[in-house]
């Protein structure tokens, strides 16, 4: 409740500086002397900037404040899996200095192959994390790294909102910019990525974003180098943070050829876009983790193949520049369109057929086909965030945005610009990838805002006119004489009703907003707020009880296992693991080797004896498992077991699927097959459940995620001994056996 | 083709030496290219900073003709101080980045 006023008014703010001002003026040209008039008008634009000034600290304020739910309610804590692994590596990046980060070697995930960090990370958000943490230490406010990682997000969607209000300001004018700002200040979209805890690439990624795409605009509107040299740092940042940098890369030169279809080709977009291109090209490189891809990968070609139609086209123009026949200018056009026609699609064929450019890679194939990853690679598609998205989660993350994008695309096409030409673009792409994959909401929160921002803005200003008009109307008509006098009339005669019916849209729209701002309020609350390592639940009294089991295994990893023991477990849990244990994994959420983890999955749908050997094999210590029968907690691994199957049995074929099912059901009850009831992840999860009882009136054993009594109650293992169970029995570890001296 | 050089001839002398320039670094890269092919591209990133580099000062040289030309109607109020002071900026950026690249 305490945003949504904040919001509320700001956006009220908004509207009268435009129309007062002038409203102001003509009285006051009729009243007053000139010298005051002159200061009275100086006092009004100073007005204006202080509302505008006031309005987006305010925004940002909130931007930051609204994020901070989960830091008031738990802990100042990392959430999820992957911000564990940018945590790591920050703190090895404070602690060791930036060149050992570079080329570290990290021995101690991925055992025994290791993982060439330096090489294979986007190291942008963890340099700014260590910056900031500098900076801080710099001004002697000693502050730990985690503190810094955790606000970074937050820190960074704030500023987001001062690049929103700038492009809104750049595409439309400073009162869509400021409606911009507000929009992405709390839309849920761009929230659930950027929370306070959630440490990942999204959250400073999306700013560099936005910079980018801002200042390759304003390049393009105003055609100097600076500008360009500036757009090609933001791309810079953008690589150095993510790896949806290949949007960009290939929207800008969509952009290009759109501006060059529609016939605005223009010297400007020459200079923005060949002096982004070639110093963003260059400083890409500089990430390791790209490497040479802005030459060699087929993701980059189209920038490539852009860059040069470009200097066709430049060089066509200067040619017909120099001539002044247009005959000859058409039969040089002729023959030079053919030579390089030919020569771009010979040159495009021999890279793609030896291979020399290599193809799109399954990760962004899956976009252009998203039934590509279903058949071919398992693990993409077994990610839930890489799953098409419904309209719930369309609605649940845009509310009122889904319909005035809509209106904003309307008003952008109706003054078609450079600017508002990219930002549909920007708008409809982005709109086609969240549709295919839910995590891309995320990047089609800026675009939707602002097209949204733009038909806000547009409406409520036509709005207030209408109404203002209505009060400077009576002095106008009382001025002019005659026919004029008449035809005023003759005008405003509707205008009654116009006024009511505006007076009411105005305050629809209003309610409309402060709709919009509750939501996004109640949706951060209580949808994206949850640090999914720390777990709650209402008790029976409805007094909050928390689940602190993933920690309290991972300590009991930490302080009870020796130093060199390696863990294996499902690789959700690998990062975690590695960050809070402090113990080797075998695999982790890095995934970069599929065998590796089917290895893996292959020994946890495995016999026990099977899975004993491949443990032997990996040097395995101990086995961790998540299991949530007991709380009713249902990510756990036995509902993950399905994908386990598949990944294993992509590789290895002996692990077929239907041997897991009965009739293509998923059971674990008396009516589950035998392979299912005695592999080594059942084993695992249900030892010594039997004799439990979960819940009042039910039968021990009861397994309460999946509703149904256990098959197999009486469980023995043979290679394998407990060694640890957390208090809800969420996380249960196991030690592996030595094998016998005698065997 | 004949009417192409006649009006050439036309344009002014300090255009005429930043498409000199250009020229050069063309030509500077495609003698590169052709090394590579025979000596082969092993140290890829030396072979891609070269090229590069002449490609991104001929890019910015054209960059600087196009906003010095006076006969460009949009960028009439340009003044040419600034264009050149964005072309070294741009460059030294340039220089920097394949100083770092070249390994």
């Amino acid at each position: 409740p305490r945003p949504a006023p904040r919001a509320d008014e700001t956006l009220a703010q908004i509207p009268p500086p435009r129309p007062p001002m002038a409203a102001a003026a003509s009285t006051m040209l009729e009243s007053l002397p000139a010298p005051l008039l002159r200061a009275l008008r100086l006092k009004t634009k100073q007005q204006e900037l202080l509302l505008r000034v006031s309005a987006l600290a305010l925004i940002y304020v909130l931007a930051f404040a609204v994020r901070l739910f989960s830091v008031l309610r738990y802990e100042s804590m990392i959430h999820e899996f992957d911000p564990y692994f940018n945590y790591r590596t920050t703190l090895y990046l404070t602690e060791h200095g930036y060149s050992e980060f570079w080329n570290w070697f990290d021995h101690e995930s991925w055992y025994p192959l290791g993982r060439v960090v330096g090489g294979t990370l986007f190291p942008g958000l963890m340099v700014t994390a260590a910056l900031l943490h500098r900076l801080l230490r710099a001004l002697s406010l000693a502050v730990h790294i985690r503190e810094v990682c955790v606000l970074t997000a937050p820190f960074f969607a704030a500023n987001t909102t001062l690049v929103a209000y700038a492009f809104g300001r750049e595409i439309w004018d400073s009162g869509a910019g400021l409606v911009a700002a507000a929009l992405i200040a709390v839309c849920p979209g761009y929230i659930s990525r950027s929370v306070a805890g959630s440490y990942d690439n999204e959250g400073v990624a999306i700013f560099a974003l936005l910079l980018t795409f801002y200042l390759f605009v304003r390049a393009v509107n105003t055609g100097s180098l600076a500008w360009s040299l500036a757009a090609a740092f933001g791309y810079f940042y953008m690589v150095s943070a993510w790896g949806g940098y290949v949007f960009i890369i290939n929207l800008l030169p969509l952009y290009v050829l759109v501006l060059l279809v529609t016939g605005r080709y223009s010297q400007r977009l020459y200079v923005a876009y060949n002096c982004t291109y070639v110093l963003g090209m260059l400083l890409g490189m500089q990430i390791r983790f790209v490497g040479f891809q802005h030459v060699q990968s087929g993701e980059h070609m189209a920038a490539m193949g852009v860059f040069f139609l470009l200097q066709v086209f430049f060089f066509l123009d200067w040619v017909k520049y120099m001539l002044n026949d247009v005959k000859l200018f058409k039969s040089f056009l002729r023959i030079t369109l053919t030579c390089v026609i030919s020569v771009g699609t010979l040159a495009l064929g021999i890279g793609t057929a030896s291979g020399y450019i290599s193809p799109w890679t399954g990760r962004f194939y899956s976009l252009l086909d998203p039934t590509y990853a279903k058949d071919h690679i398992p693990i993409i598609a077994s990610v839930s965030e890489h799953q098409p998205t419904a309209w719930s989660s369309f609605m649940f993350d845009f509310h009122i945005l889904l319909f005035l994008f809509p209106a904003g695309l309307y008003f952008c096409f109706k003054r078609l610009s450079d600017a508002t030409i990219f930002i549909v673009m920007y708008g409809l792409t982005s709109m086609y990838f969240a549709g295919v994959m839910v995590r891309l909401i995320l990047v089609a929160a800026p675009a939707v805002c602002l097209i949204s921002a733009i038909a806000v803005s547009a409406t409520i200003k036509n709005l207030t006119t209408l109404i203002r008009s209505k009060s400077k109307s009576p002095q106008t008509t009382g001025k002019t004489t005659g026919s004029k006098a008449a035809a005023k009339g003759a005008v405003d005669q509707p205008l009654p009703f116009q006024h009511n019916v505006a007076v009411a849209l105005l305050l629809g729209a209003f309610y409309l907003l402060s709709r919009y701002a509750i939501h996004c309020t109640w949706v951060t609350s209580e949808a994206y707020s949850s640090p999914s390592i720390v777990l709650s639940a209402r008790g029976h009294n409805g007094g909050r009880v928390i689940f602190d089991d993933y920690r309290e295994a991972y300590y009991w990893l930490r302080q009870n296992t020796p130093t060199d023991a390696k863990i294996m477990s499902w690789w959700d849990y690998g990062y975690q693991i590695t960050a809070m244990g402090n113990r080797t994994v075998i695999v982790d959420n890095n995934t970069w080797n599929n065998t590796h983890i089917a290895t893996v999955g292959r020994a946890m749908s495995s016999y026990e004896d099977e899975a004993y050997e491949i443990m032997q094999s990996l040097d395995v210590n101990y086995v961790l498992v998540v299991f949530g029968g007991v709380t009713g907690y249902s990510s756990d691994d036995i509902n993950k077991f399905l994908w386990m199957v598949r990944i294993g049995g992509g590789v290895f074929p002996v692990i077929k699927e239907p041997d897991y099912l009965v009739n293509g059901e998923y059971r674990v009850d008396k009516g589950a097959s035998p392979k299912m009831l005695n592999c080594l992840m059942y084993k695992l999860c249900y030892y010594r459940f039997g004799e439990l009882t979960t819940e009042y009136g039910k039968p021990p054993g009861y397994d309460r995620v999946r509703g149904v009594e256990i098959g197999n109650k009486d469980i023995k293992l043979e290679y394998l001994e407990e060694a640890f169970t957390t208090s809800n029995w969420i996380v249960r570890i196991y030690k592996v056996k030595p094998p016998k001296n005698r065997s | 083709i004949q009417s192409l050089t006649k009006a050439y001839a036309a344009t002014p002398t300090n255009l005429k030496i930043i498409d000199l320039y250009v020229v050069f670094a063309v030509a500077t890269a495609l003698v590169q290219v052709v090394y590579m092919g025979i000596v082969g591209s092993f140290p890829f990133n030396s072979f891609l900073s070269g090229v590069l580099s002449c490609i991104g000062t001929a890019v910015l040289g054209v960059c600087l003709r196009i906003q010095v030309n006076k006969d460009n109607k949009e960028f009439k109020d340009l003044p040419p101080e600034r264009a050149f002071a964005d072309f070294v900026l741009c460059n030294l950026v340039l220089h920097l980045v394949i100083m770092n690249f070249l390994g």
